[in-house]
C-alpha cells in the first residue's frame, strides 16, 4: 500500500512510524474520539496533551489493541495495520506502559519481561535476563533483572515496564501519563532515558496534562480537547501560554492565597500522633501541629513518607496507636484516592447526600426528591458536569472531585483535611479546586493541604511543614519559604 | 470472533425477554432428549410451563412449591446486596425447622393466634444465630463467609439427623422423624382442599416488606453502598460492619422462617428430607431475580413452575421423571447464563 498521507500540522507525514486516521470512538452517549489524526515520526518524542477526558488515553489504548475503534485506521510504516490486541500491537513495534502498571509482583522483573514473550514452550531464564540488562543499558535505566517486582517503588516498576516494552523491540514507545507517580528527580532520569531512545530512532508518545513537562521533552505535540485534535505543533514554535489556550480553549490563571493569614482560634490539633501503616510499621511517628481557623497548613513531602496514614486517621479511616487527635466538629474530609471514596455505581445524587442519608427522610422513607433539589443545588453550585442520576463511576476524574467537594463543601465544616486535591486533574478543574480551598479558607475554616506538588502548596499555603519518614521534619511561614531547603528536607538531605 | 461487551445499562425489557429467550434456548437445547424419550417436544414444553396455570389444583402446587425458595431467594439477596455472600441459608433454614419443631412439640392446647407469631419469631432467632458465628468472624477477623456459611450447613443437618434418631424419634412409628406438631402450631390453609398455607402469604409480605427497605429507605441506600464500595461507603461514614452484620442476621432470620414455613404448613414435623436443598437453590433464584427483591419473587414462582410442570409432564407424556429434572436443570443454567447479558452484549469482530 503506498504511502500518500498528508502532512499534518508540523508532523511530517511520509515516512512515519505511525499514522492514526479518523479514529472515532464512542462509549454510549459520549464520544471519546471524534475523528481524530495522529502522526508520529520516528526518532521524535511526541506529546499527546489535553486534559482529563479528552481523548488521550483512549486514543493510545486504541493503537495499542487495548479498545477497538468505531472508525478509522492505523497505519504503521505506511501500510495498514489491523491492530485488534496488544500482541498485534507489539508485532509491529509497539509498546505501551499503562497508568497501571501490568506486573506481576511475586515475580522477578527478568520472569515478568519473560511472561507473554513471543517464542517457544522452553522458558529461557538466561535470555530473558540478558534482554533485560541489553535493553536498560540501551534506555540508560538500572533495572536489576532478579529484583522482585513487589519490593520495588512505583517509579522502579515504571522503569521495568519500560524496559519490557524495550526488550521487546518496541520501536513506538507510548507512555500513560508517565510523571503522575514520580517526584522531580525522577521525573528528570526519565526524561534522559528517552532522548537517549529517541537518539536510538525510537518514536515516543508522552502522553501528558502538563505542560511544563510537555514544553521540557517534547519535540511535536498534538492537542486534543474534547475528543478532537485542537492542534497539532513543533513544540519549540509555541509557548505553554499558548499550548494552554488550545488545551482549554481559554486562557489560564494562575489561583493563588493573598496575603498571609495569621489564623485564628485552633480548629484541628494533633499532640504527638502515632499511626501504624498496613503491614503494621511505624508510619507515623510523633507529629504535632495546630491547624487555627482561616488558615492553610501544607504538608510537603514526598509520597509513602506517611502523609497517607496521617490523612486516614484524622479523617476516621485508620486508628491512632497513639497521641490525639482534637477537632472542632467533624471535619469535612478531601480523599487521597478519590474514585476508591466514591460509590461507583450509585448515582452522583446519592453520593451527594451518602453521609447524610438521615438528614433526607420522611417518616421510614427516602425523601428522594429533597435529595435531587440538593443534587441540582450541587451540580449547579459546583459546576459537576453531570447529572444527578448518572453513575459516578462514569466521570472524570475532575467531576468526581468536585462530587466529593460538593459532599464537603456544602456542610461548610471548621476543618477540613484535604490529601492531594488536584493530582491527575486537567488545569481547569485545578483551578477550580484550589479556588475553591481559598474561598473556604475565606469563610473561616483551618484547612490542613496534604500535597505532593510543591508548587501547589507553595500557591496555597499559609505555613509549610515537610514530612520525612513519619515525622515533621521543618516548619516555615508562607513568607519565608527557602525551595532548596524545603527540597532539602522532603529528600531527608538535612534533619 | 465473539467478545463480551460491557453495557452502561441493562437493556430495556430485559426481565420480561430473559425468560422468554430462556424458555426458547432450553427448548432447542433439550429437543432432541425429549424427542429421544419418544414424546413430540412442543407437547412436552405445554405440559411443563403452560399446564400447570391451567387449572386451580395445580396454579396452588406452584405457589406451594415457590414458597420455601421464595424466603430462601430473598435471604440470600438481601446478603448479596450488602457483599455477604451468605451461602448458609441451607443451614439457616434447617436451624428454624429445628426451633419451629421444638415449639410445635411443646404448645397443645395454646391458642393458635399466640403460637404462630412466637414461632415465626423463634424460628427468624434461630436462623439468625445460625448466620452469627460466620458474621462475626468475617467482621473480626476477616475469615471469608463463603466457606465458613457452607460449611455449616451439613452441621445444620447433622444436628436434624441426632434429633431424629435421637431424642425426637416419632415414639409411634420409630421413623427418624419428630412427632407432629400440635393443631394449634398448624399454619391455616389459605385456600380449602389445597395445601397452599399461610407461609406463603408472610413470603410475599416479606418480598414486599423487603423491596421497600431495599429501594426507598436509607438502610437500603447504606445496604448497597456497602455492598457495592465498602471503601466508598466507609468514606462516607457509613458503619461498614454494623451493616453487614445486620445483613447476615436478617439474611439467616429470613432462611430460618424457610425452615419454620415448611415445618408448620406442609410437613407438619421435622423429617431429615424437610429441605431438598432450599437454601442452595435460594442462591440461584437470588441470582436470576437480579439481587432485587421483586425479582427473587418472580424468580421463585419461575422455580415453582418449572418444578410443578415436571411432575405433571412425565406423568402425562409417559416419560421418565429425570427428564422433567434434566430440563429443569438445563432452563436453570441457561437461565443463569442469560443474566451475563444484562450487564454484557456480544460483540462479532
Amino acid at each position: 500500500m503506498p504511502a500518500a498521507d498528508t502532512a499534518v500540522g508540523g508532523g511530517p507525514g511520509n515516512g512515519a512510524a505511525v499514522a492514526l486516521r479518523g479514529i472515532v470512538k464512542r462509549f454510549g452517549d459520549t464520544v471519546a474520539n471524534d475523528g481524530v489524526d495522529f502522526t508520529l515520526a520516528p526518532g521524535t518524542i511526541h506529546a499527546l496533551l489535553g486534559e482529563n477526558g479528552a481523548g488521550k488515553t483512549t486514543l493510545m489504548r486504541v493503537l495499542y489493541g487495548l479498545t477497538a475503534a468505531d472508525e478509522g485506521e492505523i497505519r504503521v510504516d505506511g501500510a495498514r495495520a489491523d491492530i485488534r490486541a496488544p500482541r498485534d500491537a507489539i508485532r509491529h513495534g509497539i509498546g505501551m506502559v499503562t497508568q497501571h502498571f501490568s506486573l506481576v509482583e511475586p515475580m522477578t522483573v527478568a520472569e515478568n519481561v519473560m511472561l507473554g514473550a513471543e517464542g517457544g514452550f522452553r522458558l529461557d531464564a538466561a535470555a530473558a535476563r540478558a534482554r533485560v540488562q541489553d535493553a536498560s543499558e540501551r534506555a540508560g535505566i538500572t533495572v536489576h533483572p532478579d529484583a522482585r517486582v513487589g519490593a520495588l517503588s512505583v517509579g522502579e516498576r515504571q522503569r521495568v515496564e519500560i524496559v519490557k516494552a524495550l526488550s521487546r523491540d518496541a520501536r513506538v514507545l507510548i507512555l500513560d501519563e508517565p510523571t503522575a507517580v514520580l517526584v522531580p528527580q525522577q521525573i528528570e532520569l526519565l526524561f534522559e532515558a528517552l532522548r537517549r531512545l529517541r537518539e536510538q530512532g525510537l518514536a515516543v508518545v508522552f502522553i501528558s496534562h502538563k505542560l511544563r513537562e510537555v514544553t521540557a521533552i517534547s519535540d511535536e505535540v498534538t492537542v486534543l480537547r474534547r475528543g478532537q485534535v485542537a492542534g497539532v505543533a513543533r513544540t519549540s514554535d509555541v509557548d505553554e501560554r499558548e499550548l494552554a489556550r488550545m488545551m482549554i480553549g481559554r486562557p489560564t490563571m494562575g489561583v493563588q492565597r493573598d496575603a498571609v493569614h495569621a489564623g485564628g482560634e485552633p480548629v484541628l490539633r494533633v499532640d504527638g500522633l502515632e499511626a501504624e501503616d498496613s503491614r503494621g510499621l511505624p508510619a507515623v511517628r510523633g507529629v504535632s501541629f495546630e491547624v487555627r481557623a482561616g488558615e492553610i497548613l501544607g504538608v510537603a513531602g514526598v509520597s509513602g513518607n506517611g502523609q497517607t496514614e496521617l490523612a486516614e486517621v484524622l479523617s476516621g479511616l485508620r486508628e491512632a496507636s497513639g497521641g490525639s487527635v482534637q477537632v472542632d466538629g467533624e471535619p469535612g474530609r478531601i480523599p487521597e484516592d478519590r474514585r476508591a471514596s466514591v460509590v461507583g455505581e450509585l448515582s452522583v445524587a446519592y453520593n451527594l447526600v451518602l453521609e447524610q442519608l438521615d438528614e433526607f427522610r420522611r417518616g421510614p422513607m427516602l425523601d428522594e426528591r429533597a435529595i435531587r433539589r440538593r443534587a441540582d443545588e450541587l451540580i449547579e453550585r459546583f459546576d459537576i458536569r453531570a447529572r444527578p442520576n448518572d453513575a459516578v463511576q462514569g466521570l472524570s476524574g475532575g467531576n468526581m472531585q468536585k462530587v466529593l467537594l460538593a459532599r464537603v463543601l456544602a456542610r461548610e465544616p471548621r476543618a477540613l483535611v484535604v490529601s492531594q486535591p488536584t493530582q491527575g486533574l486537567d488545569v481547569g478543574a485545578t483551578e477550580y479546586v484550589r479556588s475553591q480551598l481559598l474561598a473556604q479558607r475565606e469563610r473561616g475554616a483551618g484547612i490542613l493541604l496534604i500535597s505532593e506538588d510543591l508548587e501547589e502548596l507553595l500557591a496555597l499555603s499559609d505555613r509549610l511543614v515537610v514530612m520525612y519518614e513519619g515525622e515533621l521534619v521543618g516548619e516555615f511561614g508562607a513568607a519565608e519559604v527557602d525551595v532548596a531547603e524545603v527540597g532539602a528536607l522532603m529528600a531527608g538531605l538535612r534533619r | 470472533m465473539i467478545r463480551l461487551q460491557q453495557r452502561a445499562a441493562a437493556p430495556r425489557g430485559f426481565l420480561v425477554a430473559m425468560p422468554v429467550a430462556a424458555v426458547v434456548v432450553t427448548f432447542v437445547l433439550t429437543a432432541g432428549i425429549v424427542v429421544a424419550a419418544g414424546a413430540n417436544p412442543v407437547d412436552a414444553y405445554r405440559q411443563f410451563l403452560i399446564t400447570p396455570l391451567q387449572s386451580q389444583f395445580s396454579l396452588l402446587e406452584v405457589l406451594v412449591s415457590m414458597t420455601p425458595v421464595l424466603f430462601t431467594g430473598l435471604a440470600v439477596a438481601f446478603a448479596f446486596r450488602a457483599g455477604y455472600w451468605n451461602i448458609g441459608a441451607e443451614g439457616q433454614l434447617l436451624s428454624g425447622a429445628i426451633a419451629a419443631a421444638w415449639i410445635g412439640q411443646h404448645v397443645e392446647g395454646v391458642p393458635r393466634g399466640l403460637v404462630i407469631p412466637a414461632a415465626v419469631a423463634l424460628g427468624a432467632v434461630a436462623g439468625a444465630l445460625w448466620a452469627l458465628t460466620p458474621a462475626l468472624l468475617r467482621i473480626r477477623f476477616g475469615i471469608d463467609e463463603v466457606v465458613t456459611t457452607l460449611l455449616l450447613n451439613p452441621v445444620a443437618l447433622l444436628l436434624v439427623s441426632a434429633l431424629l434418631n435421637g431424642p425426637w424419634r416419632d415414639p409411634v412409628t420409630k421413623f427418624p422423624e419428630s412427632p407432629r406438631i400440635a393443631a394449634s402450631a398448624e399454619l391455616p390453609q389459605l385456600v380449602d382442599r389445597s395445601r397452599l398455607h399461610l407461609g406463603f402469604a408472610l413470603g410475599l409480605a416479606l418480598a414486599l416488606l423487603l423491596w421497600f427497605v431495599t429501594t426507598r429507605t436509607a438502610t437500603g441506600v447504606r445496604l448497597r453502598a456497602v455492598g457495592l464500595s465498602p471503601r466508598g461507603a466507609r468514606f462516607a461514614r457509613i458503619p461498614v460492619e454494623r451493616t453487614l452484620l445486620l445483613a447476615a442476621l436478617v439474611s439467616g432470620a429470613i432462611a430460618g422462617l424457610a425452615g419454620v414455613s415448611e415445618v408448620m404448613g406442609i410437613q407438619y414435623r421435622l423429617t431429615e428430607g424437610i429441605s431438598p436443598g432450599y437454601g442452595y437453590t435460594g442462591v440461584v433464584v437470588a441470582t436470576l431475580g437480579g439481587l432485587s427483591m421483586i425479582g427473587a419473587a418472580v424468580a421463585a414462582f419461575f422455580l415453582g413452575l418449572v418444578n410443578v410442570g415436571a411432575g405433571t409432564a412425565s406423568r402425562v407424556l409417559d416419560v421418565p421423571s429425570q427428564l422433567g429434572e434434566i430440563i429443569t436443570a438445563s432452563l436453570l443454567l441457561v437461565a443463569v447464563a442469560l443474566i451475563l447479558f444484562r450487564r454484557y452484549r456480544l460483540v462479532w469482530r
